[in-house]
């Protein structure tokens, strides 16, 4: 048996009181898509793995949880930390998956490759973690519906072209479809499939 | 070191994380019912488990904790399940509606609005609002995948052939953000527009059907009605007895075996705040210290 090069690092040192600190910004993220929420400031997750994405994961996920990760972070040292602080199952399939991640830097991504729920069951769908590089610049995406007072203005750097056509299509398809979580360093925002895209521009 | 023999909140963290997962779904698929694995509590179903174990998954150490029964802060359920939480996660519990972070309720809204920062938890006994209409859940779901919703309508027709009104004055089914028909729970009709475009989070636990659901703040929530019948919120004939009320949702009390009869507020917490600013309504008796300065 060898050892592995580098230490793993820590999960939350507090399971209890930082899984409900981290769900409950995710929760008031979700409640009111366009805000930004901090979560995971305290955790120094491995490369390629933001703390806001890793507090997500860590505060929601478990055994129960199938969760695929991107290509561009399978191979890194995210799936063998997410394995063994969240016990999820790693799946290569994201149609399969309850949760996935992916990295939008290096990464374009179609939502229909994910989950979409059934009729009689739409939350049987996956939620979808994208890292970005930034939340306060970008592409300024506009939306309106529940949570949302009058309209909300995000800024999410990193998104496909077509990301505009899609969420369209993803909202078409209500009450189907795929929650997004955008995710940057220890900030996370959510646009859940009852926003309805009413602008964008670049 | 925690000298409690519990988790936090009772729950165990497996638990709590499963209800949290239903919890982010409901709030995106507003007034959808999301299944989940509803745990046995250490209170009887029909006790508010449903809204006990969603409580227990959102609470944290920073929160405030009201419980109200009918409106009331001091009924059994409310009283035992304050000293529940009080009890396995030490949170600070209060009877304010202001002061309140988290309140879990049944079957009542407090009348005083609610803010952003407020969590609405309602203990749900029967989720499904068709279920009266079609007792198999297989239907019931087929039904709300189509949004076939005619036959809560010929309900609503039969009371308007039968009484010439829509009779229906609690758990008055409500359509949510323009797609799924909910059940409210056992609420006044009274209470329905106070759901609509509500600063405040509202979270359903139904604990033994075992489903969540939720209506996100600023959502649009139209109780079912006819263009010649509109949904009417009920009125009362008197203020209430003690505070002077007159835009409250009253109690029917007896006061003694002679037909006497007295009608004040539900929601405790407003008729106090309400006597506090010195409003006084007919049967209010005068205070000790108040007599003696008088005499």
């Amino acid at each position: 048996m060898t050892l592995p090069a580098s230490p793993m690092p820590a999960g939350f040192s507090d399971p209890v009181f930082e899984g409900q600190a981290a769900f409950r910004a995710l929760m008031d993220a979700m409640v009111r898509p366009g805000l930004v929420v901090t979560a995971g400031a305290a955790l120094a997750p491995p490369a390629g793995l933001m703390p806001a994405a890793a507090a997500a994961i860590l505060a929601i996920c478990d055994f129960e949880t199938p969760l695929w990760l991107s290509p561009a972070l399978q191979g890194g040292a995210a799936g063998p930390y997410l394995r063994f602080h969240a016990g999820a199952p790693l799946v290569t399939d994201p149609a399969s998956a309850a949760f996935a991640v992916l990295d939008g830097r290096h990464e374009a991504f179609r939502l229909t490759d994910f989950a979409q729920g059934d009729a009689s069951y739409p939350d049987r769908s996956t939620t979808v973690l994208v890292q970005v590089a930034s939340l306060t610049a970008g592409k300024q995406i506009v939306v309106a519906g529940p949570g949302i007072a009058g309209i909300a203005e995000l800024r999410i750097e990193d998104l496909p072209d077509d990301f505009g056509a899609q969420w369209q299509a993803n909202r078409a398809a209500f009450p189907l479809g795929v929650d997004l979580i955008f995710v940057s360093g220890n900030q996370l925002v959510a646009l859940p499939r009852s926003a309805r895209l009413v602008g964008e521009a670049a | 070191m925690n000298a409690s023999p519990y988790n936090f909140a009772y729950l165990d963290e497996q638990t709590k994380r499963m209800i949290r997962r239903a919890i982010l779904k409901a709030i995106a698929i507003p007034g959808y019912q999301v299944p989940f694995a509803s745990r046995e509590m250490p209170m009887p179903y029909g006790w508010g488990t449903g809204g006990v174990q969603v409580t227990a998954a959102i609470l944290g150490p920073e929160d405030v904790l009201k419980v109200i029964d009918q409106g009331a802060d001091d009924t059994t359920n409310a009283v035992s399940i304050r000293a529940f939480f009080a009890k396995t996660a030490n949170v600070r519990v209060t009877t304010s509606t202001a002061e309140a972070t988290v309140i879990q309720t049944r079957h009542r809204i407090p009348e005083m609005a609610l803010t952003s920062r407020q969590v609405l938890v309602y203990q749900v006994p029967i989720p499904e609002p068709l279920r009266f209409l079609e007792p198999r859940e297989t239907e019931t779901r087929t039904m709300h995948a189509l949004a076939e919703y005619g036959l809560m309508h010929v309900k609503l027709y039969e009371d308007i052939a039968r009484y010439g009104h829509i009779a229906t004055s609690y758990d008055y089914p409500v359509e949510v953000a323009g797609r799924y028909v909910m059940d409210p729970s056992p609420i006044p009709k009274f209470d329905n527009p106070k759901m609509d475009n509500c600063d405040a989070l509202q979270l359903f636990g139904a604990g033994r059907e075992k489903r969540i659901y939720a209506i996100p703040p600023h959502t649009r929530v139209v109780s079912l009605d006819f263009d010649d019948h509109p949904f009417e919120r009920n009125k009362f004939d008197h203020p209430c007895a003690l505070c002077g009320a007159s835009e409250s949702y009253l109690d029917e009390v007896v006061t003694d075996d002679k037909g006497g009869r007295m009608f004040v507020c539900s929601d405790t917490d407003f008729c106090e705040g309400r006597r506090a600013e010195g409003h006084r309504g007919h049967l209010l008796g005068d205070e000790p210290a108040a007599r003696e300065a008088a005499e």
